[in-house]
């Protein structure tokens, strides 16, 4: 056990000499490792970003229904107590024509259009929360308070959720093959490294056979270099995206303002982080694996 | 300790032809503590033999056993039977980006030694082939018969039982080649088996040796000590 201990010490000293004495290729390599991952990363982060304003536009799925003008207190009080009492109806608010006016004169900064206006020309209206977030349940409800009496219009615009819905899919499909690819790319970038590395100790390497290493002594050392570099490419990566969440959410505010909204692109979880490493620094393990078992099968087992 | 019953090692020829018979039915066997000398002209399967006894080389026919092990059968094992064998190469096979230190402490890490006391048994192999003044400096600081001395610490530091020296005075003049000679005999002397493999007799009569001849391939004749 101590003896395993000590070659296992002596085989990352090795690693940590070979990198200190070239530490601008081993950087570079790791950077070129780290901005391989970074693509589909940002794909990926974009995904889950879009995905959760997506969920909180399903999650707070609202319908309007607008009154005629014509109705009364008592026509409102109506409607409020079948709502109370409708199963797929999660809550509801009143907002009166006053209220409504007094919202588009604050929000929309037109206080002088509207103070313009004759008389104000907005209904009373309920917002009303559905239980369900399925689409169909809510068209459903829709078209149920539709027919109510005194109800002028109901409004649900879940068109573009249904849409954000399907494009999203096909993003988490296309991060998903991108993911894939490039952790071929990313083995491949590894095979060829540390293949690279063994071709210069090939000398090294025959001494060491020649006095008694075995296989797992040779490999210890490239094992730790491609572990260690897909980790550290992966970091890269990670850190570059967060660099990059930063950028866009200085940017974000100008653009969410004209829209009278608040939005803010959310880093990366530190699981997604951990996940990502450790992904890459197992790339990195198979791929040295596969770079010095090609040379040693090559050489034959003794 | 060695033995070898009626081996044979044929080369296939690179391009075509017949290919050739480095080695044709030698039967032998080397006692455990012995000082023996395999000699004979060039191309006469010296190295070859030494090959086949550290395992570097498997023989085509017959069997080469070491410490009762055959070689053949044992190629997982071929590591950790190299571990008791001390190798000396003629061509030193040294690794010129390390110092004469971390050079004679391989072996040692591949043992997975503690550190601490395989630094005590570096210095003290350096000490006996006289470089441990030079601990500190790369190989390509040494001459040619301070880099075989380097590979023979190299050899010993492991304290192996069997020492297999291809040619380790080829290519020095006089003086060195008689200090290594000294080096080897001084092993011999405390019960280490030393095989040497060389055309150069006249060095190593004085450590009174078995001589074994080759000629083409084939066991020529033995002389007793």
């Amino acid at each position: 056990m101590k003896a395993w201990f000590n070659q296992h010490r002596r085989a990352l000293a090795v690693t940590a000499g070979r990198a200190a004495r070239a530490p601008f290729a081993h950087l570079f390599q790791v950077l070129v490792i780290g901005v391989a991952i970074l693509l589909p990363l940002l794909l990926h982060l974009a995904v889950q970003n879009l995905q959760r304003l997506g969920g909180t536009a399903q999650a707070d799925a609202r319908i309007a229904l607008y009154l005629a003008p014509e109705a009364t207190g008592k026509d409102a009080d109506g409607i409020a107590a079948r709502l109370k009492a409708h199963a797929q109806v999660a809550g509801y608010r009143f907002v009166s024509r006053e209220e409504a006016i007094k919202d588009l004169r604050r929000i929309h900064d037109i206080a002088d259009l509207v103070d313009a206006l004759p008389k104000n020309p907005l209904p009373d209206a309920f917002i009303v929360r559905a239980r369900s977030t399925d689409p169909g349940e809510i068209d459903a409800l829709r078209r149920e308070a539709a027919q109510w009496p005194k109800v002028a219009l109901v409004q649900l615009d879940s068109t573009w959720a249904a849409r954000l819905d399907a494009g999203l899919r096909l993003a988490r499909a296309l991060a998903a093959g991108l993911a894939a690819l490039l952790a071929v790319a990313l083995l491949a970038i590894a095979f060829n490294t540390i293949g690279l590395q063994v071709a210069n100790r090939r000398e090294e390497i025959e001494v060491c056979r020649l006095i008694g290493a075995t296989h797992g002594f040779i490999r210890r050392p490239f094992l730790y270099a491609g572990t260690l570099q897909g980790a550290a490419g992966g970091l890269i990566a990670c850190a570059l995206a967060a660099l990059c969440v930063i950028w866009v959410n200085r940017q974000l505010p100008g653009l969410a303002a004209l829209y009278g909204t608040e939005l803010v692109v959310q880093p990366m979880p530190l699981q997604d982080v951990l996940a990502v490493t450790g992904f890459a620094a197992l790339l990195g393990w198979l791929g040295a694996w596969l770079a010095v078992s090609r040379h040693l099968w090559r050489d034959g087992p003794g | 300790m060695i033995e070898l019953d009626r081996v044979g090692k044929r080369y296939p020829a690179s391009q075509g032809g017949e290919g050739h018979d480095a080695l044709k039915s030698v039967t032998l066997s080397i006692d455990s503590g012995e000082f023996a000398v395999i000699t004979g002209h060039s191309g006469a399967g010296k190295s070859t033999l030494l090959k086949l006894i550290a395992g570097i080389e498997l023989p085509t026919s017959g069997t080469v056993r070491v410490n009762d092990q055959d070689l053949a059968g044992s190629r997982r094992a071929l590591p950790f039977i190299r571990r008791r064998i001390g190798l000396i190469f003629q061509d030193h096979k040294l690794l010129y980006d390390r110092t004469v230190f971390d050079n004679v402490q391989l072996p040692l890490d591949i043992t997975g030694f503690p550190p601490r006391e395989a630094a005590r048994r570096v210095r003290a192999a350096l000490d006996k082939v006289g470089l441990l003044s030079r601990e500190r400096e790369r190989p390509v600081t040494l001459s040619g018969g301070e880099q075989q001395r380097l590979c023979i610490a190299r050899a010993i530091v492991h304290r192996p039982s069997l020492l297999l020296a291809d040619e380790p005075t080829a290519n020095l003049d006089m003086e060195y080649a008689q200090d290594i000679v000294e080096i080897l005999r001084s092993f011999h002397q405390v019960g280490v088996t030393v095989v040497v493999s060389t055309h150069d007799l006249v060095s190593l009569r004085a450590a009174h040796p078995r001589v074994i001849a080759l000629s083409h391939g084939m066991l020529a004749r033995e002389n007793a000590p």
